[in-house]
């Protein structure tokens, strides 16, 4: 310290000397400051600041989180529809198949029955054709007999020479027709 | 000329004014003249830590996610000392220190204010007392810090070897240890000091000196008006030396603290 007493009672400063009683009064106080200040005061405001970054960056992720589940939903969804438009294809194509048997069913058995129609008609038919046949041999040999009677004037005692005449007669016109 | 007791009882101007008209007579004892427990200027030492806690406790009480104005307010104090002066000079790491450095800011800031609010109208920071505890404080930071962070054997060597040639470095080693570990605390404290010292000289100066010329000769009357202009322009800037010197000692801090940290020179 550097005081030196001047006349009057009054003292002369420097004032590049610090007082002493100042130091300590500066200490105490800026201490007392520092204390409150950096206890209560800036770590809460820290802890305030970082509070926000997580709101705002939490609202973020919270976003980003809605929109991927949003996302997920919408392949899930795309996923069951193409599902669904494959299970509908298979299930058009099925019935597709289904329906070409069953036409081949019905086709098979309507030719089925056509073919047995016709055979029966052809079955008849050589039926009839035999009958018919067989009357006009018999029809045809009495009726040649007569004429041939009425030509010659005479009636062919012998039934059996008779018969063998007609039978060959009859046997080469099949035979001419046949060729 | 007038003596500075026949000047108080007579409540003439005392002029020019002397490092007397720095050192204010006590409040307890009152009139007391050797005695510094408790004068106006710790008196305004106290009410600046008064005010400074009133103020931050209030508006902090219940911080909210949308601040209040007030909340709004403080926060930026710490926000602007955090960002702009403690990361932008330190980097990620700075944000530990941000709450040392505000309250340096705030306090320096203020005392420094005292200079220019009526009725204070002189900063404690003219006392130099104070600007060497603030001084001291930083320079026990910065050191801590670097012997902390690197052990004192390579702190040591980091802070007093630069990276230069062998030959040059027994010129450059006492430099760096006077200047980094000597004039250091000195000039931060007289840097701050002085700008309030003389900050305050000026201003008694020309509002003295337009009362010693008025009382001098009448006809300096106008004279004494442009005095009293001068001492409203000086006034701010005044201001300006206020804001600048609590800004200046709060980023020297934060650089010696950078300094230390650094892995470098």
């Amino acid at each position: 310290m550097y005081f030196l007493a001047a006349e009057g009672g009054e003292s002369t400063h420097n004032p590049i000397i610090p007082l002493w009683q100042e130091i300590v009064v500066g200490s105490v106080a800026f201490a007392v400051l520092c204390f409150v200040l950096m206890k209560f005061v800036f770590p809460r405001m820290e802890q305030t600041f970082q509070a926000r970054v997580d709101a705002i960056e939490g609202g973020i992720k919270r976003a980003e989180a809605a929109q991927a589940e949003a996302n997920q939903l919408l392949e899930q969804y795309r996923a069951q529809l193409a599902e669904a438009r494959t299970d509908a294809a298979k299930i058009r194509d099925d019935a597709r198949a289904d329906a070409e048997g069953i036409r081949q069913d019905v086709l098979a058995k309507a030719r089925e029955e056509s073919d047995r129609i016709i055979a029966a008609g052809k079955d008849q038919l050589a039926a009839e054709r035999a009958t018919i046949v067989r009357e006009l041999r018999t029809e045809v040999g009495t009726i040649a007999v007569d004429l041939a009677s009425k030509i010659v004037g005479e009636s062919l005692a012998d039934e059996a020479r008779r018969k063998g005449t007609v039978d060959r007669f009859l046997s080469g016109l099949e035979s001419t027709g046949a060729r | 000329m007038f003596g500075q007791a026949n000047v108080l009882a007579a409540g003439q101007a005392a002029f020019p004014p002397t490092v007397e008209d720095f050192y204010l007579p006590s409040i307890l004892p009152w009139g007391a003249h050797e005695s510094y427990w408790f004068t106006k200027i710790t008196a305004m030492v106290w009410i600046a830590v008064g005010v400074l806690i009133i103020f931050f406790l209030a508006s902090y009480r219940n911080p909210q996610l949308v601040p209040t104005k007030k909340q709004w307010f403080a926060e930026s104090i710490y926000g602007f000392v955090r960002n702009n002066i403690a990361v932008d000079m330190i980097g990620h790491a700075g944000v530990r220190f941000a709450p040392y450095f505000t309250t340096l800011f705030c306090f320096v800031l203020l005392t420094n204010s005292f200079a220019i609010i009526p009725f204070f109208q002189i900063s404690p920071n003219s006392h130099i007392a104070f600007p060497a505890v603030l001084a001291i404080i930083s320079y026990v930071l910065f050191n801590y810090i670097g012997i902390k962070q690197h052990g004192f054997v390579k702190y040591f060597k980091n802070s007093l070897i630069p990276p230069a040639p062998w030959y040059i470095l027994p010129l450059l080693i006492p430099i760096e240890l006077f200047s980094t570990f000597i004039v250091r605390p000195f000039s931060l404290a007289v840097r701050l000091f002085a700008n309030m010292f003389a900050g305050h000289m000026l201003l008694l100066v020309f509002t003295l000196g337009g009362f010693a010329m008025l009382s001098a000769n009448a006809w300096l009357a106008p004279v004494s008006v442009l005095s009293w202009v001068m001492t409203i322009a000086l006034t701010f800037l005044e201001f300006l030396v206020i804001v600048l010197q609590a800004y200046v000692f709060t980023v020297l801090t934060a650089s010696y603290v950078q300094g230390a940290l650094a892995e470098e020179h």
